[in-house]
């Protein structure tokens, strides 16, 4: 014991000279100093273009600004004409329900793809990067290929259903009736987003380490059983995640519906972020714009939330493995 | 790596239970039975997916190279397959319309805001984790929070910004817009990689006397270079697919964006050139996805960092 304190001593004796408090306290200045000038370029980026207009949007919503006007306070004016607005409150029901069902599609594929994906085969990693083409390519323009794909004369779906196949007797009207128009935006959806959640549940799914297969499988486990209760207990923190972004994304789509359909036929496919857009700029009600907007808000909030108590939850979860 | 550590098992299931071998795909002994199975549980139905995946693709590429007799006319012509391939559209495209123009405005907006954006991540990054100053996990979790507000509800107050700044309609607005958007993914995406670079390196540094700036210059960026190149591709093809603020930032056709410009030049009555809208979709898709061939695994490894972080 003595022996330690004594070399302890010797160790403060033999630095005290080298470090003066001055030079000490200057790098302690100088930090702060670096501290801030490191965050200054993504901070005020951040604040000048984030925070400010999200407070500005949610003044705004609250004004009767149109481009070119500056507008003045009017209250809760423009959400009260938007309660009987039947146009907004099918944007909002429409929201929800394509979040909805475009979620639990593209999970489902996903996840199924992401399973096809775990095994081993040839070519795996040639097939991964060719997956994730959708993701990579500009949403408008493979949107764009879609509304050609749908295009009432000359839809190619159509040609095989009806002209190969004979399981149809006319061309479907894919974009001019509401309901064929929503599942077919679900549908291009669903399309864009499954090589996004197959590769991010394929990375789940490749840090479960494959012993505990083997032990369930030692224990008679079928396939099923190895699925349900090894790989989706082990899988269920990264899925929180990736849900809550593809919600939040699904949510604020704007691209897809806008290039497809612009929220036609009869406004019955406009969602939130496509109405605030028409009335906000070519409507040029920038107010009533951006309470279409800031109404998306409570809904972003509950999505960030769960995410919060996911990532959470995750921690909690974790132990030494998995980074 | 797997099969290392999955043989030894098999051995010890050899002697344990035979039906358990079979199941085993890495013994190597496959009887064509479990080999039938496979086809149809594994390669029949990834078959499927990529096909479906990859067909608007494959439509926006015949569709391009059509003449327009055969691209109307399904009756006489396969629809599935090109007899006399042109490039009518493409030499349309090129030499009719502002697309080089619109091409040119698009990297320069994507590679000016992957810069930026790079840049102020980079000091942010390294800013939040290795200077360690009191309130740093605030402020990271304060620019994660950033990457949750969509640019569907800012767009609106933005353009009033832009406006005011005397920015609309220039290409600066989208430069310093998509920022925005980018710093958040990048700062975390480098957050994790600085994290896994040794502090010991950057002490050994500072014991011989280099400067915070010099250790970040000399020492951790050399070695989060990996780091910075997927950071530096998502931001890219980030840009590059952004259209909100590219539609409502800009006015003027030819400072359009690609994207934007397809949609809103191309796109005029109620005749709608297909072969010369696939054309400007092929064309506008192709460099992000060469881009992004050459560095599938930096981007395969930023997005699942990104989630799993």
């Amino acid at each position: 014991m003595s022996a330690t304190d004594t070399r302890d001593i010797d160790a403060l004796n033999w630095v005290a000279p080298r470090r003066t408090p001055g030079t000490l306290a200057r790098l302690m200045d100088n930090k702060a100093f670096l501290v801030c000038i490191c965050l200054f370029p993504a901070l005020s980026l951040l604040i000048v273009f984030l925070t400010y207009p999200l407070g500005l949007g949610i003044y705004l919503a609250f004004t009767d600004t149109q481009i070119g006007r500056a507008g003045e306070w009017v209250g809760l004016e423009n959400f009260e004409s938007l309660f009987h607005d039947r146009i907004f409150l099918n944007a909002v029901w429409w929201t929800v329900a394509y979040t909805f069902f475009a979620t639990i599609l593209k999970f489902g594929l996903g996840l199924w793809l992401a399973l096809l994906l775990n095994n081993h085969m040839p070519f795996k990693s040639l097939v991964r990067a060719i997956i994730l083409l959708p993701y990579i390519v500009p949403t408008v323009l493979s949107a764009i290929a879609f509304w050609w794909i749908y295009d009432p004369q000359f839809s190619i779906i159509s040609y095989v259903l009806v002209d190969k196949l004979h399981w149809l007797d006319h061309y479907i009207d894919f974009l001019g009736t509401p309901w064929h128009a929503r599942w077919s935006l679900i549908a291009a959806n669903v399309w864009r987003g499954i090589p996004f959640v197959a590769i991010t549940l394929l990375a789940g799914l490749q840090t479960i380490s494959p012993s505990l297969y083997e032990a369930a499988m030692l224990d008679g486990a079928s396939p099923w059983q190895r699925f349900r209760f090894v790989t989706r207990p082990l899988l269920m923190p990264i899925l929180a995640i990736v849900m809550t972004f593809s919600v939040l994304f699904t949510f604020t789509d704007f691209q897809l519906v806008y290039a497809i359909t612009r929220g036609g036929p009869i406004n019955s496919t406009h969602l939130m972020a496509t109405l605030a857009f028409q009335r906000g700029i070519p409507g040029s009600h920038l107010g009533e714009g951006a309470a279409i907007a800031v109404a998306m808000i409570p809904f972003l909030i509950l999505a960030t939330v769960f995410s919060y108590f996911a990532l959470g939850r995750r921690k909690w979860q974790q132990g030494s493995d998995n980074d | 790596m797997t099969d290392t550590v999955i043989l030894p098992d098999d051995t010890m299931a050899d002697h344990t239970t035979a039906d358990d071998v079979t199941d085993h795909e890495s013994t190597g002994i496959l009887s064509s039975e479990s080999r039938m199975r496979r086809i149809v549980t594994v390669y029949v139905p990834l078959a499927c997916f990529l096909v479906v995946l990859l067909f608007p693709f494959y439509w926006m590429g015949i569709t391009t190279f059509k003449p327009d007799s055969e691209l109307l006319d399904y009756r006489n012509n396969n629809p599935f397959w090109i007899t006399s391939p042109t490039l009518q559209n493409i030499r349309k495209l090129l030499f009719e319309t502002d697309y080089p123009r619109w091409l040119w405005t698009t990297m320069t907006v994507a590679f000016g805001a992957t810069a930026l954006s790079l840049f102020s991540s980079v000091l942010a990054a390294y800013a939040i984790e290795r200077l360690r100053f009191r309130g740093s996990g605030y402020v990271g979790l304060g620019i994660y929070m950033a990457y949750l507000v969509p640019p569907s509800i800012l767009f609106i107050p933005l353009a009033t910004i832009v406006f005011q700044l005397g920015l609309f309609d220039t290409s600066w607005a989208l430069i310093l817009t998509y920022p925005t958007f980018l710093i958040p993914f990048c700062t975390w995406l480098l957050i994790g990689y600085f994290k896994s670079i040794p502090y010991e390196l950057e002490e050994c540094a500072l014991i011989d006397g280099a400067s915070r700036l010099q250790i970040l210059r000399r020492i951790t960026l050399p070695l989060a270079v990996p780091g910075l190149i997927s950071a530096g591709i998502f931001a890219f093809t980030l840009s590059w697919n952004e259209f909100i603020y590219a539609l409502a930032f800009i006015s003027s056709s030819e400072n359009k964006t690609v994207p934007v410009a397809i949609l809103t030049e191309l796109v005029q009555g109620d005749v709608y050139q297909w072969g010369a809208l696939m054309a400007g979709s092929l064309l506008g898709s192709l460099p992000v996805a060469i881009f992004y061939s050459f560095f599938v695994e930096y981007y395969v490894s930023s997005l699942t960092g990104a989630v799993k972080e």
